[in-house]
């Protein structure tokens, strides 16, 4: 019994310390509510479509989201003519040059990906002072601290301190790696006017906005909620049952 | 010597079927679950999302002056899009049905009689058949010719000559017996798929 | 009386049997098999590894069938099974959690052998078979975390292979020789993915080579005692068929919740990126079930004599899963079970935290207190083997060990409760 102690109490102390050292180096990250969040989180239909609109508007035109297509958009609660208004409302490169071997754009269809605002890394460097505005699509996901992280970059400027050295073309970013970040603060009170009348603040605009975001990351989370829970329900049925089995069999033996 | 087997059962006969219905509904359990698991593997292996969403395509007919022939792309395979002449109709619809080797009217293949929208892969071994260029040849009946073993469609696309057994398919012909896959959005514009 | 043995009545098994003793075998060797009853759950956890190493097969196979093991497509053909593909999440995060859940069962079962002494005499072979299939799993492991083409997969494969420049005059040209080019690159990702196919049907093998060894002489138990005969014993069927699956639906509920509910936790947000050759990250972290071998692989900063610090470094590191090769000799003591080594037992514990603390140190910077702390560990882990094992044996006065695993003895740590003094096997 005493090594067992021994043991927790080692492992206890050991667990204080965080496993990765990068949460010391900026603040810690407030915490949002989330609607996905938990074992029964869902994605807010509303959000995720005010999201889309904030990163239509503002965020397309320097970061792709090169793993969306847009018949991913139903997903979202969009039906499907109107994924295909949104779609042609694009000019998209044709897959294959026409007869005379020349590349052309079209209207996009929903089959397409939504196209990024740059043909290639290099055009998005050229236009962002060298800086490439990486691809949305993951972001999520990609970054320490999830959604949390995301809001707090995009809410997340302000004037640097006191003998702050901030480097030309940078701006001051309280949770970005080094506090340099090189992209300006993309969101502003009332840049959007939501469909559904929600006032666009800038809290608001980054809460949706990440909502998109998750789902662009992780569009099917809910589908895996939802099985996860008749999954669990189902073991737990079954654990109780071979459990019981166990006992009655092993009752001829004690 | 004592009869152990009894001594930790509460009756001879409640604790064996308690157990029985225990090992039971174990095994139920089990194989519901086992099912349960393998589905998604094999699901897995049906058309993924995006093959679906490349399923249907839309077709601009108004660039198809009469008399011209369009090839588009579906599901991988061609499909041959005819606006057809005002002789290539009345063609196609006099023929004599017991003529045919698979007797089918021409009213039956289309669903506007300018407009012959077939998949354009021969029904005896697979290969495209030719006749969609101007200049290509046409075969006896002016509709389109085999070059792999000279089998000759009309200009319903029917079959006439040749070792194929059928005529050309229509759009989802094969997998949804005689119903066209395709509809007419507009006067100048298809669906397929 | 009829023969009611599963199979005897059946002709077409009969016919069969005669030709190809395949019933006959499956009688002998799961039915009849006998167990010692006094197994306690310790004992679940190779059923449990033969179960992953199944699982990790078809989700793996499943997998394959829709992913592009080439460097410009690799990562969205995986972004393509997460969103596209029927199902593809399911298969691509219990194939990712599922590597995490198989090294957690292989560990606890080795630890298991360490604490009961199973790999003592006659069970050597069987315990070396098990550090082989080790090896090869964190060979397979590491090929096929570089599948993902993320950003950790690139730079974990350049610094593990990196690894090999360490070893004098033939360093360099043996990595140039592992990559396929002057980097890792699509050559590199190509060769992987094969290997990486390969590697579970040797692994496979070798688990059937550790299975026949452990049928040769059966299974330890907590006591450490050989069984005398059948009033030690029961039938695996179904007396331990129940037990594993029971053992198995508990352990499906965890994996499940981290598959449903917390697929990332055991990852590196990094590898959503796709690699990029001409950045490397901040921190590179293996996956957590190679941070011990990382760890003693960075503890050693200075050179010894005329070896580098980074040779020492791979030398030590790869020595750690070695020296377990030896630990039959290594344990001089006569009994197996820490049940009755009352200094072993001990010893043992701190071994485990041992190891806990590596992964600690290999998870973090090497900086400050964790090079510290990784140096203490590191030397802890090679006493612990090279000099504890040898000394505890000869100078412990282990406990007096019961008669026989038949005895009316009441166990505490989870072994069976014995009534009577062997009570006969229930009637088929």
């Amino acid at each position: 019994m005493v090594k067992h102690a021994f043991a927790a109490v080692a492992l206890a102390t050991l667990a204080q310390v965080p496993l990765s050292a990068r949460a010391q180096e900026n603040p810690p990250l407030p915490r949002q509510e989330w609607s996905f969040s938990g074992i029964f989180g869902t994605y807010d239909r509303a959000a995720q479509q005010r999201g889309f609109q904030v990163y239509k508007e503002i965020c397309s035109a320097c970061h792709p989201v090169k793993h969306l297509y847009f018949r991913d958009l139903t997903d979202i609660g969009y039906s499907e003519d109107e994924v295909k208004a949104i779609a042609s409302t694009y000019q998209v490169t044709n897959e294959q040059p026409n007869d005379q071997g020349q590349m052309f754009q079209r209207p996009g269809r929903p089959s397409d990906p939504i196209p990024g605002p740059f043909p290639n890394d290099q055009a998005a460097r050229a236009a962002n002072n060298g800086a490439l505005p990486p691809d949305l699509s993951m972001i999520v996901k990609a970054r320490d601290g999830g959604p949390d992280y995301v809001f707090g970059i995009l809410t997340g400027y302000k004037e640097p301190p006191p003998r702050f050295n901030l480097l030309p073309g940078m701006q001051y970013n309280e949770y970005f790696s080094g506090h340099q970040i090189a992209m300006p603060p993309p969101l502003s009170d009332n840049a959007v006017t939501f469909a559904d009348g929600v006032p666009a603040t800038v809290p608001q605009m980054a809460h949706d906005v990440v909502t998109f975001l998750t789902w662009a990351a992780e569009p099917n989370l809910e589908v895996r909620h939802r099985t996860g829970f008749k999954v669990m329900l189902f073991l737990i049925v079954t654990v109780g049952i071979f459990y019981a089995a166990k006992r009655k069999i092993w009752a001829a033996v004690h | 010597m004592a009869d152990l087997a009894q001594h930790n059962v509460t009756g001879p006969h409640t604790g064996e079927t308690r157990r029985d219905f225990l090992i039971l509904t174990a095994s139920a359990v089990g194989v519901v679950g086992a099912a349960a698991t393998i589905w998604p593997f094999i699901d897995s292996l049906n058309p993924a999302r995006d093959t679906l969403a490349l399923s249907t395509t839309e077709v601009d007919l108004a660039p198809v002056q009469v008399g011209q022939r369009l090839t588009v792309a579906w599901r991988g395979k061609p499909v041959f899009i005819a606006h057809r002449t005002p002789e290539e109709i009345k063609a196609a619809q006099d023929v004599n049905l017991s003529d045919l080797r698979d007797p089918q009217p021409d009213s039956a293949r289309v669903k506007k009689p300018e407009w012959l929208v077939i998949v354009g892969v021969c029904t005896h071994l697979g290969c495209i058949p030719i006749g969609q260029s101007t200049g290509d040849d046409r075969g006896p009946y002016g509709g389109w010719f085999c070059p792999c073993h000279g089998s000759v469609y009309d200009t319903s696309g029917r079959i006439r000559q040749g070792p194929a057994p059928l005529n050309l398919w229509m759009p989802g012909e094969v997998d949804q017996a005689a119903q066209a896959l395709y509809k007419f959005t507009s006067d100048t514009t298809i669906t397929i798929g | 009386m009829a023969d009611t043995r599963p199979g005897a009545t059946n002709g077409i098994i009969r016919w069969i049997d005669d030709r190809l003793p395949f019933m006959a075998s499956v009688r002998h060797h799961y039915y009849e098999y006998p167990t010692p009853r006094n197994l306690s759950y310790w004992w679940n956890y190779g059923s449990l590894a033969g179960i992953m190493l199944v699982v990790m097969i078809v989700t793996g196979v499943f997998l394959a069938m829709q992913y592009t093991p080439s460097a410009d497509l690799a990562f969205d053909s995986v972004e393509r099974i997460m969103r596209d593909v029927n199902f593809g999440w399911l298969m691509r995060y219990a194939h990712m959690n599922g590597a995490s859940m198989f090294f957690a069962i292989v560990y606890i079962h080795l630890f298991r052998g360490l604490y009961y002494g199973s790999y003592k005499r006659p069970r050597e072979l069987l315990w070396m078979l098990g550090l082989v299939v080790l090896i090869l799993m964190i060979m397979t492991s590491f090929m096929g975390y570089v599948l993902p083409w993320g950003q950790m997969s690139y730079w974990a494969a350049t610094v593990i292979t990196n690894l090999f420049s360490a070893i004098p005059l033939i360093g360099p040209g043996i990595v140039t020789f592992l990559w396929g080019g002057f980097t890792v690159g699509d050559p590199t990702l190509h060769r992987f993915y094969a290997l990486h196919y390969l590697l579970p049907f040797v692994i496979l093998g070798v688990v059937l080579l550790h299975l026949i060894a452990l049928h040769r002489h059966g299974s330890n138990n907590p006591l450490g005692i050989d069984s005398k005969g059948p009033q030690d014993t029961l039938p695996f069927h179904p007396y331990f068929t129940i037990k594993d699956l029971f053992g198995l639906a508990v352990f499906f509920l965890i994996y499940s919740f981290f598959v449903f509910y917390a697929p990332n936790a055991l990852g590196e947000p990094d590898n959503y990126m796709p690699a990029n050759p001409m950045q490397t990250p901040n921190h590179i972290v293996p996956e957590w079930y190679l941070l011990p071998y990382y760890a003693i692989l960075r503890s050693i900063t200075f050179p010894i004599l005329f070896i580098s610090a980074k040779l020492a470094g791979v030398i030590l590191a790869f020595s750690s899963i070695l020296v377990l090769f030896f630990v039959p000799w290594l344990d001089t003591s006569p009994v197996r079970s820490a049940r009755f080594r009352p200094i072993y037992k001990w010893l043992f514990w701190l071994l485990v935290v041992d190891v806990i603390a590596l992964g600690w140190v290999g998870a973090n910077p090497p900086q400050g207190i964790v090079v510290t702390v990784g140096q203490i560990a590191t030397l802890y882990y090679f006493v612990h083997m090279l000099v504890l094992f040898p000394l505890i044996g000869k100078l412990e006065r282990p406990r007096p060990l019961p008669a026989n695993i038949g005895t009316a003895v009441v166990q505490t740590d989870g072994g069976v409760r014995l009534g009577r003094a062997g009570a006969p096997m229930a009637k088929p």
